[in-house]
């Protein structure tokens, strides 16, 4: 249940002439891994990062690694650090503690810092960044350096055609819509077969419609290609969607990493938890071992008599059922498309009126006013300390520019 | 997309995935060096004039302390006084009238207004000298409808005052706070000013009660520009025989032969400068408070009538005519009517766009590189020797040739000395024999007007795009040659432009600094008008102000343009 930054042991990879750091076996990237990572495939490694703009610590002892192929997606609302994090992978800031391994490879931290040109890691902007100077097949030739003339076009050409952009090739950055310069800036950025992909909120310019099919394209390419992806947003449907594993970051550090099932089952905060959808959240007390409430008591381990603890129950884990000796009366529902969302009030003789949210589907009947009998799938509930936050955003506002400061460019 | 990857194209790492480790010194540090390198150079100028205030001097410093010293800075404080109120009134005035007024002509005006700054000051001394004085063509026609016979029979002003001064130098420099006082203006909140109207007060009361002090960072700093370029005046003053510290310093540097003393009455001068460099920064410091929107409404446009949009005409107008049309004028027909272009004058054209041209060239490249090497590394070291490198712009033309003449000429000393001791050959004065030292004081004076401008476009390329073609491969000077020289190619021909007209129309330095025998056009027009041979000194002056104009146009194209609460 509890996955919070648990790292692995710091051993960091397999044995064998391809990982320069580990002779004596174990990859951190992939615990499971003993073997040597498959020839072609590369992968990243943050250990204990920390990043600080004078006094302001963004990053803090972040340790993850992404495995080899793996799209691993930083995920946490704005000011975060995440975009701080994936700016020190591409070298664009140097971290002030911790060391950044890229293919086995020490590239930044310990006094070592290896310059993003010298990297060979593809950046996808969240503006893109197309160079306006340039034509659409330039800008995609112009990371692909030491080759011959007619071999760059080629090159850049076959990326565009990958993408679906290549009739737009003599074509200018300003004559493309939004979703077509993702397109272009995704070849760019593929073009010099960069060993990792780094994709800073990389649809957020987009409206809602088109923002689905360019995730689509984009997940397909970034898996075709085998490259291995680092990427920031702050939508966790996109996190879900795009993801074979997340983590969640809030204050500069990662809260819980992990597949999108396990975060979404298993969270390990109530953060975390209402990070990924709506949730009940309760401040129920502690007695024998047990938080008590309304519903019947949860086992809540490790706290003490009395404490008082947030009882996390997501919306769709509530199940009702008219019964006039119920213990809610239904305030509102409400059909919301796929499902039905019901506002129940549920009064109690000691203490202040709850109000529960639950989510059901299938056809509403118009019960308002109506006494409610109400099950909990236990399964779904979670008992976390109290945290004095807020609900967090979980569609923060966009995401603004990362910081003017690109100070440690060389 | 397709799902299947064609293995030609599949992206895997580029092979052999090892990476070159950053040198300890760096490209990036490269270029802070160069930085710090060029402050250090421009830096050396003003160092070593401040360094000659402890040097003794002996009696000549006494003796100039008894005579001329408090001649010179009761000039120049009163030349500074009348000419900041005349630069406000004028300025501010025509900056108010044609942003929130209308009348006609107003959008002529709106850049009109600017064409003076074309005009170096000494030109419009000697036009107006030759138009006002005893034998120009005013009083002849005076004495010759009056039947008097000579100067005791009438009052005439007398042009070459300090007076005459004032109005000459005012009649230039007012488009430096018409400029900053008008852009002011124009970003105030309209709705503040509306909310003045609706508080129960009229146009005049709000002007002075709201838009003149929300407007005063702006006319302060305008204010101040002016008078350091009446602080770097030479060409009027020593016209006008009004003595003050650039004549001073240029007197005891040529005519007395006293480079330690010239030093200290550059130290006094600098003075001064520090004075209006404190005050031009805490005025802009100040201003930064004052965007409280960026809403932009139409300008409220008082429209003018009757014989307030005569007065507001006529005041606009004379700024204009007094200070382009009539000069210009003058100078188009002398030059058509007198000097004829004689065989000498091609190399003086020669000359002065030669010098002006390389001066420019250094300027712009310095600036890139001054502006990329505060963008890689915003450091505070970075910060303050780039804040040292453009302190130029302030530093009088006069005080920075024998600021670079003395030490250069000692650098060449010690070379020629040292080449004919030990090689048997005379290699001369290397520096100070040739224009390296001339511009040399150029990338000095006029570095902060090309690098200004550098910084502004470069400011505006996003820094994705920069980190773009980093992660694509393009070291720091990639980046800079093939994704920021591009993108800013505009700015960088502006920025050289500017250099090049305000090297086209400098006087002091170019006439300490010269090599023998080395003539500019302002050179030549100043030796010509010296000699009072005003009308043949007038064709290098026209060429210097056509050429003073190509600027002035793309700014007044930029201030039409520019235009946040008109209709555009």
């Amino acid at each position: 249940m509890n996955k919070i930054s648990t790292k692995p042991v710091p051993a960091l990879c397999g044995p064998g002439p391809h990982c320069s750091f580990n002779p004596h076996g174990g990859c951190a990237a992939d615990p499971d891994r003993m073997s040597p990572c498959p020839p072609g495939s590369a992968c990243l490694i943050m250990d204990s990062v920390s990043c600080a703009y004078g006094e302001n610590r963004v990053v803090d002892d972040v340790f993850f690694a992404v495995r080899p192929g793996e799209l691993l997606c930083l995920l946490g609302p704005s000011g975060c650090g995440k975009t701080t994090t994936l700016r020190m992978a591409a070298g664009l800031e140097k971290p002030v503690e911790g060391r950044i391994l890229l293919n086995g490879q020490l590239v930044g931290g310990q006094g070592v810092h290896v310059p993003p040109e010298n990297r060979n890691v593809g950046f996808l902007f969240q503006d893109y960044a197309l160079f306006p100077h340039l034509n659409i097949l330039d800008n995609v030739a112009f990371g692909i350096l030491n080759k011959p003339k007619a071999e760059r076009r080629d090159r850049a050409i076959e990326m565009l055609r990958q993408v679906g952009m290549d009739k737009f090739a003599d074509g200018w950055p300003h004559q493309l819509s939004g979703g077509q310069m993702q397109r272009v800036a995704l070849a760019r950025a593929l073009a010099p077969q960069p060993m990792l992909m780094l994709l800073d909120e990389p649809f957020s310019g987009l409206d809602k419609r088109l923002r689905d099919q360019i995730r689509d394209e984009t997940l397909h390419v970034l898996k075709s290609s085998g490259v291995c992806v680092l990427m920031v947003t702050h939508d966790p449907e996109e996190a879900m969607f795009m993801a074979d594993r997340i983590a969640i970051m809030r204050g500069g550090r990662i809260i819980q990493i992990g597949e999108p099932e396990e975060l979404y089952r298993r969270p390990a905060s109530s953060f975390v938890a209402s990070f990924f959808g709506e949730v009940n959240r309760l401040s129920v007390r502690v007695m024998d071992g047990e938080a008590l409430s309304p519903f019947g008591s949860f086992p809540a381990p490790g706290f003490k008599d009395d404490e008082v603890v947030d009882l996390v129950i997501r919306p769709e884990a509530v199940s009702l059922e008219l019964d006039d000796d119920g213990i809610a009366t239904v305030l509102v529902s409400h059909m919301l498309g796929r499902s039905n969302l019901i506002h129940m009030r549920i009064d109690s003789d000691h203490a202040p009126p709850l109000h529960l949210h639950a989510r059901t589907t299938g056809s509403l009947p118009h019960i308002e006013g109506a006494r409610i009998s109400v099950t909990i799938d236990r399964s779904q509930v979670h008992v976390y300390a109290r945290e004095d936050q807020v609900d967090p955003d979980p569609v923060p506002e966009d995401v603004p520019a990362p910081p003017a400061n690109v100070g440690n460019f060389c | 997309m397709n799902g299947t990857a064609p293995l030609d194209t599949a992206v895997g790492p580029r092979n052999p995935p090892f990476f070159k480790m950053e040198r300890k010194f760096g490209f990036g540090s490269g270029w802070v060096i160069s930085t710090l390198l060029i402050a250090v150079l421009v830096g050396a100028p003003v160092a070593f004039i401040l360094g000659h205030v402890f040097v003794s001097s002996g009696d000549i410093w006494g003796h100039l302390a008894q005579t001329v010293l408090p001649l010179y800075i009761v000039n120049s404080i009163f030349l500074m006084i009348g000419v900041g109120a005349c630069v406000m009134v004028g300025g501010v005035g025509t900056a108010w009238l044609v942003t929130m007024c209308r009348f006609p002509g107003r959008n002529t005006l709106e850049w009109a207004l600017l064409l003076p700054m074309a005009m170096p000051a000494y030109v419009v001394a000697y036009t107006y000298t030759g138009l006002l004085d005893f034998s120009g063509p005013v009083q002849t026609l005076l004495r010759d409808v009056f039947g008097w016979s000579s100067s005791r029979d009438y009052w005439f002003p007398e042009i070459r005052s300090l007076g005459g001064a004032i109005a000459v130098m005012s009649l230039v420099l007012y488009p430096y706070v018409y400029l900053l006082a008008r852009s002011a203006f124009m970003e105030q909140s309209v709705c503040v000013l509306e909310a003045s109207r609706t508080l129960g007060r009229g146009p005049w009361s709000g002007f002075f009660k709201v838009a003149l002090p929300l407007a005063r960072p702006s006319i302060a700093a305008g204010t101040a520009l002016a008078l350091m370029e009446t602080l770097n005046d030479f060409g009027t003053v020593h016209y006008f025989a009004v003595d003050t510290f650039t004549t001073g310093i240029y007197r005891t540097w040529l005519g007395l032969g006293e480079p330690a003393v010239a030093s200290q009455l550059g130290a006094v001068l600098l003075l001064f400068v520090l004075a209006l460099v404190i005050i031009e920064r805490i005025s802009r410091g100040v201003a930064r408070f004052h965007h409280t929107t960026s809403r932009y409404r139409h300008l409220p446009g008082y429209q003018l009538s009757g014989w307030r949009c005569l007065t507001a005409q006529l005041f606009s107008f004379s700024g204009l005519f007094f200070g382009f049309v009539l000069p210009a004028m003058i100078l188009a027909w002398w030059s058509l009517r007198y000097s004829v272009l004689n065989f000498d004058f091609l190399p003086i054209v020669r000359n002065s766009f030669l010098l002006a041209l390389v001066a420019a060239l250094a300027a712009v490249s310095v600036g890139v590189v001054m502006a990329y090497a505060q963008r890689l590394s915003p450091s505070p070291i970075t910060r303050s020797a780039v804040r040292l490198a453009s302190l130029g712009y302030a530093i009088p033309g006069s005080v920075i040739a024998v600021g670079t003449m003395a030490p250069l000429a000692m650098i060449d000393n010690i070379v020629a000395t040292f080449v004919s001791e030990h090689f048997g050959v005379n290699v001369g004065l290397l520096l100070t024999g040739s224009i390296a030292a001339l511009v040399y004081a150029y990338l000095v004076r006029f570095l902060a007007v090309s690098f200004n401008g550098i910084e502004a476009s470069l400011g505006k390329v996003t820094h994705s795009m920069e980190a773009a073609s980093r992660t694509l491969g393009q070291g720091a000077f990639g980046t800079l040659r093939r994704v920021h020289i591009p993108l800013i190619r505009g700015s960088l021909l502006t920025a050289g432009l500017l250099v090049f007209v305000d090297v086209m129309k400098e006087l002091p330095a170019t006439l300490i600094m010269r090599p023998f025998n080395f003539d500019t056009l302002a050179v030549r027009t100043f030796s010509l008008a010296s000699d009072e041979r005003l009308m043949e000194a007038a064709a290098p002056a026209l060429v210097i102000v056509l050429v003073g104009l190509l600027p002035v146009i793309l700014l007044s194209y930029a201030v039409a343009k520019s235009r946040p609460g008109g209709k555009s």
